[in-house]
């Protein structure tokens, strides 16, 4: 993608936003509700047309070659939409034919989508039968019927218990370790540093930052961040002061963090230190405010 | 690949298939309820207008009462088998379940999947449609084999109706609003048909209502293929068709205003 805008009347979701997903990589599009994702997500399926730049996927121009494109790409939408009368092969079967998997494969497209999404033991069951975990990872079977070149996750856990997030994990690095090519959405960090190789911090639709998850710590936010912990009273005078004195800082709610820390000499004021994370770098480039 | 080396057409027959087979797939969760709403309401009307009425008059244009009502009820069959499952399937799939958009993310685009869906409740209303006839048999309608046409006119004239209900599904921002349709449109045209009483009793403009009214054609149509087809049969097809070709093309349309930002 170069350049891409879309707007909805008043509001521009995506503004100028450049992206590229290489080639067996997985990308991790990192940024607040309302940061432009979905959209970005939709234009990919030319399920939105952008108003102005380009768009090409797997070397075909969207949106005139969308749909030769859409047959090599698998897509996991945020909203679950399984159909839930069905079982979960039913649900497999209707993608086979959906992503036009020939006769002859069919079966075993089925069955290899069956084991990634570890879910033979439940081949009968009507989905909404299923736990919400299950349920995903349907969602994310369904999608691999056809062994697309590019998968499309948006927001693969949101909602989802800590448990039920490491196993998508593990699917999604098995996808991944598997050769395809992976653009997921997520505004949780924890999951952008784990899966993504680069990520692409999105906000207000464009892209602020684009780096692997320990450049991105390195250039913004340094090595250490001090966080400094006290009643409200006491953390407006450090942030202020730390303003005061040039240092970045930014807040946790709980206490002000000093970035760059390693770089302070004694005058620092009391806290503790930790390592730098990319939910340093994700507050610093996205705003500290909720829009 | 699973891919087809071919590059995509409009109207491609694999994008089709796609939909049609996960309608299939889907009518073997609800069958049941649906096979029981749309030929038990068309067989009470039969019923109640053929015994109700039956007992006033007996002869209407020269057909026994239970014969004119029961080839009737036949387009009163594919409407309510047609245009209700299109207008509330359509809305509850595209804003509650959210399939439009795995479909579309698929392979498959908007005019397909507006075709395929109005081909699917088409050829459900070619077989419901079926439904009086064989009610009427009971009651006395002779068998003939203009009869086997029946389903092919149901099949048209519900592909008419199927893609109408996509359109107003499509255009309408709440399920609530559907009423206003129902009342104002369908009912009238349900009622002004030709199904229960012969237009040429009723007022002038009415008459020329009952013209306009695609439903009209198609109870002409089925009566004149049970009783004999004369010239003006293709007068009637080919209203059927054209109202048909425009309410898809139109609905097609509208629903890629909906779905496509």
């Amino acid at each position: 993608m170069r350049g891409v805008v879309k707007r909805y009347g008043e509001v521009t979701a995506v503004n100028g936003l450049d992206l590229t997903v290489p080639d067996g990589t997985c990308v991790g599009l990192l940024g607040p509700n309302g940061a432009g994702k979905s959209t970005t997500m939709r234009l990919l399926t030319a399920q939105a047309i952008a108003d102005e730049g380009e768009l090409e996927v797997l070397g075909l121009p969207l949106p005139a070659e969308s749909k030769a494109a859409r047959a090599q790409m698998g897509v996991v939408p945020q909203l679950d939409n399984l159909d839930v009368t069905l079982t979960v092969e039913q649900n497999l079967l209707v993608f086979t034919h959906l992503y036009r998997v020939p006769r002859a494969e069919r079966r075993a497209a089925i069955e290899r989508a069956l084991e990634i999404a570890n879910l033979r033991d439940r081949r009968g069951a009507r989905a909404d039968e299923l736990s919400g975990g299950m349920r995903r990872r349907l969602l994310i079977a369904r999608a691999l019927v056809h062994q697309p070149k590019l998968v499309l996750l948006d927001e693969p856990t949101v909602g989802l218990d800590p448990q039920v997030r490491q196993e998508l994990w593990a699917l999604i690095d098995r996808l991944r370790s598997e050769g395809a090519s992976i653009l997921m959405s997520t505004h949780y960090i924890e999951e952008a540093e784990r899966l993504a190789d680069t990520v692409v911090v999105v906000s207000q639709g464009r892209a602020v930052a684009v780096g692997r998850p320990g450049d991105l710590v390195a250039e913004h936010a340094g090595r250490e961040a001090l966080e400094v912990y006290g009643p409200p009273a006491r953390l407006r005078e450090v942030e202020a002061d730390a303003q005061g004195r040039g240092w970045p800082t930014r807040r946790t709610g709980t206490s002000v963090t000093i970035l760059r820390a390693e770089d302070l000499n004694g005058d620092a004021p009391e806290g503790e230190r930790r390592p730098a994370n990319l939910e340093d770098v994700f507050v610093l480039l996205t705003g500290e405010e909720i829009a | 690949m699973a891919a087809t080396a071919d590059k995509p057409r409009r109207l491609d027959r694999a994008a089709l298939t796609g939909v049609l087979v996960r309608e299939v797939v889907n009518f073997g969760s609800y069958w049941r309820a649906s096979t029981f709403s749309s030929t038990v309401e068309p067989t009470i009307y039969l019923i109640a207008f053929g015994f109700g009425f039956g007992s006033l008059v007996s002869k209407v244009n020269g057909l026994d009462y239970v014969q004119f009502v029961g080839t009737g009820t036949v387009a009163t069959a594919v409407l309510f088998s047609s245009v209700f499952p299109a207008m509330f399937g359509t809305f509850v799939k595209y804003t509650y379940q959210r399939t439009y958009d795995a479909i579309l993310a698929a392979p498959v685009d908007t005019e397909e999947l507006v075709t395929a869906e109005a081909l699917w409740i088409a050829a459900r209303s070619g077989v419901f449609g079926c439904a009086p006839l064989l009610v009427a048999m009971v009651f006395g309608l002779d068998p003939s084999w203009g009869m086997l046409l029946v389903p092919f006119i149901a099949f048209t004239a519900g592909f008419g109706w199927a893609s109408f209900g996509i359109l107003i599904s499509a255009v309408m921002k709440s399920i609530d609003n559907f009423s206003y349709v129902t009342s104002t449109v369908i009912t009238p045209l349900f009622l002004v048909a030709g199904t229960f009483f012969p237009i040429s009793g009723l007022p002038h403009w009415a008459r020329i209502l009952a013209n306009v009214n695609p439903l009209y054609h198609c109870v002409q149509l089925v009566r004149d293929a049970v009783f004999g087809l004369v010239a003006l049969d293709l007068w009637h097809l080919g209203f059927m068709i054209a109202f048909g070709l425009l309410a898809w093309r139109l609905a097609i349309n509208r629903m890629e205003k909906k779905l496509i930002d």
